[in-house]
């Protein structure tokens, strides 16, 4: 997570604007295959010039939800709103979106050159202006060279900024990526990643992406939606989806988190401090500073980032801070970052990351090493769903 | 991967293991390629009444000179003069050319419909194409002429349909009408089945992509889907075309005695007038047209495999 | 599913025209009359004439030999030739040889039975029931050829290897290992041998001598005469014999499939 940079180019938050009117509007939206229900009861607002991802494990309904906005599938309940439009019933080739699709499907029997050009064609504009536009798009993405070439003589990277060069050659007022970058090894993906942002920053246009890949959503989103079993679990920008999850499945799925569960031991009110609560995680009494619906007794959880729990081998001095002891289970090396698996006493193991800003010799914690786990009452967070 | 293969471990450390390719070999090249020999040398030797109705063949190994100077042109000089023989030939072209192109117009709409069925209903499809393949060819060209004779079934249908009068009789039998009835209705497997592995094979996300990017779904038809099956198209035609041109049981059968076709033909020269050289030309000739659609057929199964 | 009516529409067409040609003959081989036209009432009395006619039985028995032994042995030289295709990358003449494979698929019956008749009779090979297996065998192998063919192509390889790797040598691994899995291949090669065999007409002709009729010449002496309820008959038994072997086969195709994806089933249970 240490490498996403987020989107900090811009300002730009429109759904924070009770007036804005939303570019795509999802509503009551269900859509059953026999008995599966792959999309239940969804709702979702999308604005322009957003680019917005939906994220979640196959099967949880975002590639039958971008489908059904491209026209592929009819929703079975609810409409989609284009503009404020309904678009439901108009078939897929007179719809104003395109999409990218996660084979690329390039058609194997025309040139680079051709398959840019084929929706143009179908628009019947003047040649000239389908070769300008061509033309136009093959330096947009790098290609020029490539035209005459067939996909077949084509390395995947090539392939797949053909396929986005024929779903941005019309000008499309949404563009639609399934898995875009899925095909691709690391370094290459990481890389188009970047470009991607800065030509849909370019152009101005509406983005939505589906991915499975919780870095690719916190890199390239403005907004990510978290998806479930055809449900939306939180739609949030990608910090207040990695700091402020709303929900065990949320922070569990994106990036590394310790949950401890617990029952509410005490709410603000008693506490007498605005937006405290103390929880008791089966025997870890840990403070939190948080606004919580909660009361007393409550079950729920508390999650903390690994890199916000503090390691040392000394007894902290400060006592208001949360704090347990442990020995150092198992010690992972990533590089950047060293994760301690700190088992405690009654054999719970709570994860902490600690950057390695010194040499590897000088190292002190190891294995077996009884240690101390800190952290900030304001670290954590409370988990109610 | 050739390399590969060379060197895989199956392939080295016995020599006995060109046994695997010498024992089919030398079987194809004695009882396949060698004939083929013997039919140019035959076509081009004078007509004996003796028994076999040739001249010899193996004179002994003499000079090639010798050889050359029994060379005789006759029998390709006669068919080539003969209007009979060229119209057979071309007459043959037109019903094969026809043929596969009624097949295709019946056969593609048919695995078009078969690709694009439920996955589970596929492999049913495909055997209720296959198993009239596994019927004799005879019986099913034996079937059609109780179906088209004047007084066959056919008649009997459209006179109690009111289609035709009590008197009338459907006029098919023995024409080419009915040749091309048969040659469709034998040779459908052979063209629906390339056709459909074609087609079946295609990725239908191309036609998604198509129809995304403003395609109507007739325009994308001819667009993605026909340029795509073009192999299957190609194989199926080449299938068909090749033995339809050489047929000889269903003129024979179904057609009439205007229906010339070069089969017929060679079969009467060699089983009716017994001359050997003569047929022999007749089979080098044919088998000169057919060279073009072999060697397209063969470079088509190379790809394929 | 905008087409859907289309297709079913085109399908129903399409094995209409296949399959009641084939139904109507079957039906008038129980027909009492002797009009091929009209329904006398149900009767097997052709089937009894059938089965009394001395020269159709006997060319009954011939096709059958040919086609039993052709079918082997041209199962055993098309298998080789499908691992000279597939195994053997680079030898000399394999242009040739694939030629050689492919041309009898599509070679017009004129030209492949007059050409090796001309054979037989070039090296006075007296022409009868082996000229008749030679031939068949020659045409056959080539269909075996390319069943197998397509089988060893997605043959995974590893599984030799392996094999190989555990101590066993290349000509057991072949029998142990290859075979095994490419045997519902060779059976399949092996029936469509058979029935090409069963079929054949034009070939058989050309190269058959006295004392070797097959059912084909016999059929089709008696067809030029004019169709007759017997000749129904014995078709109907040959096409009731293609399609019981043909739903024999593809039932123990399926239970196979059926039994493997239970034991998976289980196997998967069995480890979770």
């Amino acid at each position: 997570m240490a490498k996403s940079l987020g989107p900090v180019k811009r300002k730009f938050s429109p759904w924070t604007d009770p007036s804005a009117v939303p570019f795509i509007r999802f509503e009551n939206i269900t859509k059953r295959f026999g008995d599966f229900t792959a999309v239940d009861n969804l709702t979702l607002d999308i604005y322009e010039r957003e680019f917005f991802s939906l994220l979640g494990p196959s099967g949880c309904g975002k590639t039958t939800l971008m489908r059904m906005l491209a026209g592929f599938e009819e929703p079975t309940e609810g409409r989609i709103l284009l503009q404020g439009k309904d678009i439901s019933g108009v078939p897929p080739y007179r719809r104003p979106t395109n999409m990218m699709f996660q084979s690329y499907a390039l058609f194997p029997h025309m040139t680079v050159e051709k398959n840019i050009a084929f929706g143009l064609e179908q628009d019947n504009l003047p040649k000239g202006e389908i070769a300008t536009r061509v033309e136009e798009m093959l330096k947009l993405v790098k290609l020029e060279r490539f035209a005459k070439r067939k996909p077949n003589q084509l390395s995947g990277g090539q392939r797949q900024r053909v396929a986005l060069a024929r779903s941005l050659a019309k000008r499309p007022k949404v563009l639609l990526l399934d898995e875009p970058l899925g095909a691709l090894d690391k370094k290459l993906r990481e890389e188009t990643q970047f470009e991607l942002m800065d030509i849909q920053t370019e152009l101005g246009l509406t983005f939505l992406i589906v991915t499975h890949d919780q870095e690719e959503a916190m890199t390239v989103s403005d907004r990510i939606a978290v998806m479930d079993k055809g449900i939306i679990m939180q739609v949030a920008t990608p910090a207040e989806i990695y700091e402020a999850p709303n929900s065990r499945y949320v922070a569990d799925f994106i990036g590394d988190i310790n949950i401890l569960e617990g029952t509410i031991a005490a709410t603000a009110s008693a506490l007498g401090a605005p937006g405290a609560v103390r929880i008791d995680c089966d025997g870890i009494a840990v403070s939190v500073e948080q606004e919580c619906q909660a009361v007393k007794g409550d079950k729920v959880a508390f999650a903390i980032r690994p890199e916000k729990v503090r390691i040392s081998p000394d007894q902290p001095a400060d006592t208001s801070a949360n704090a347990v002891y442990g020995e150092v289970w198992d010690i992972g090396y990533l590089g950047d970052f060293s994760v301690f698996l700190v088992k405690l006493a009654d054999g719970r193991i709570v994860r902490a990351a600690q950057a390695n800003v010194s040499r590897l010799v000088d190292r002190p914690i190891t294995f077996g090493d009884m240690v101390w786990l800190t952290w900030p009452v304001d670290a954590g967070l409370v988990l109610t769903r | 991967m050739a390399s590969v293969s060379e060197t895989h471990p199956a392939n080295r450390s016995n020599p006995a293991r060109w046994l695997v390719v010498a024992v089919p070999y030398v079987w194809l090249l004695l009882f396949f390629a060698a004939p083929f020999l013997i039919i140019v040398k035959i076509s081009l030797s004078e007509t004996a009444i003796a028994l076999p109705p040739y001249t010899p063949l193996f004179k002994g190994f003499g000079a090639i000179g010798e050889f050359v100077s029994q060379l005789d042109f006759d029998n390709y000089l006669f068919l080539t003069g003969d209007p009979l023989y060229i119209e057979a030939y071309l007459s043959s072209l037109r019903i094969a050319v026809i043929s596969t192109f009624l097949l295709l117009l019946i056969g593609y709409p048919m695995a078009l419909a078969m690709a694009r069925a439920p996955t589970t209903l596929r492999p049913t499809l495909v055997m209720l194409v296959i198993l009239p393949f596994w019927t004799s060819f005879l019986i099913r060209v034996y079937a059609w002429i109780g179906i088209l004779k004047p007084d066959g079934l056919l008649t009997l249908l459209l006179q109690s349909l009111g289609l035709l009068g009590a008197d009338d009789q459907v006029q098919i039998f023995r024409t080419d009408y009915a040749v091309f009835i048969g040659i469709v209705y034998s040779y459908l497997p052979f063209m629906v089945l390339p056709l459909y592995s074609a087609l079946e094979k295609m990725d239908n996300t191309l036609l998604e992509a198509a129809s995304d990017l403003g395609c109507p779904p007739w325009k994308a038809f001819w667009k993605i889907t026909f340029p795509l099956s073009l192999p299957g198209v190609i194989a199926g035609s080449m299938i068909c075309f090749i033995p339809i041109t050489g047929e000889f049981v269903i003129p024979d059968l179904l057609g009439g005695a205007d229906t010339l076709m070069i089969g017929k033909t060679l079969w009467t020269e060699f089983f009716g007038n017994r001359d050997w050289p003569l047929a022999s030309a007749v089979a080098v000739i044919l088998l000169v047209m057919l060279v073009v659609p072999i060697v397209i057929f063969q470079n088509q199964q190379k790809k394929v495999a | 599913m905008r087409s859907s009516r289309f297709d079913a529409t085109v399908l129903t067409l399409g094995f209409a025209f296949l399959y009641i040609p084939i139904i109507i003959l079957v039906v008038y081989s129980f027909n009492a009359s002797k009009l091929v036209t009209v329904w006398g009432g149900f009767s097997l009395q052709w089937y009894k004439t059938m089965w009394s006619n001395q020269g159709l039985m006997d060319a009954a028995w011939v096709t059958a030999r040919v086609g039993i032994i052709s079918a082997t042995i041209g199962t055993v030289l098309g298998t080789l030739a499908a691992l000279s295709l597939v195994r053997f990358v680079r030898f000399p003449g394999r242009t040739l040889f694939s030629g050689m494979i492919y041309a009898p698929l599509v070679m017009p019956e004129v030209i492949t039975g007059l050409s090796m008749l001309l054979l037989f009779v070039a090296v006075g090979i007296d022409r009868g029931f082996w000229t008749v297996i030679i031939a068949h065998t020659t045409f056959t192998m080539c269909y075996v050829a390319i069943v197998v063919q397509s089988r060893l192509l997605t043959f995974d390889r590893s599984l030799e290897e392996a094999a190989l790797d555990l101590g066993c040598p290349p000509v057991r691994t072949f029998f142990k290992i290859t075979l095994p899995l490419i045997f519902p291949a060779v059976i399949a090669g092996w029936m469509l041998a058979f029935t090409l065999s069963l079929d054949d007409l034009v070939i058989a002709s050309f190269t058959t001598g006295p004392g070797a009729t097959t059912l084909p010449i016999k059929i089709y002496s008696q067809v030029r005469l004019g169709v007759t309820p017997e000749i129904n008959a014995i078709c109907t038994i040959l096409i009731g014999l293609v399609t019981i072997g043909v739903i024999i086969a593809s039932i123990s195709t399926k239970r196979t499939e059926m039994r493997r994806i239970r034991d998976e089933h289980a196997a998967l249970r069995g480890t979770t």
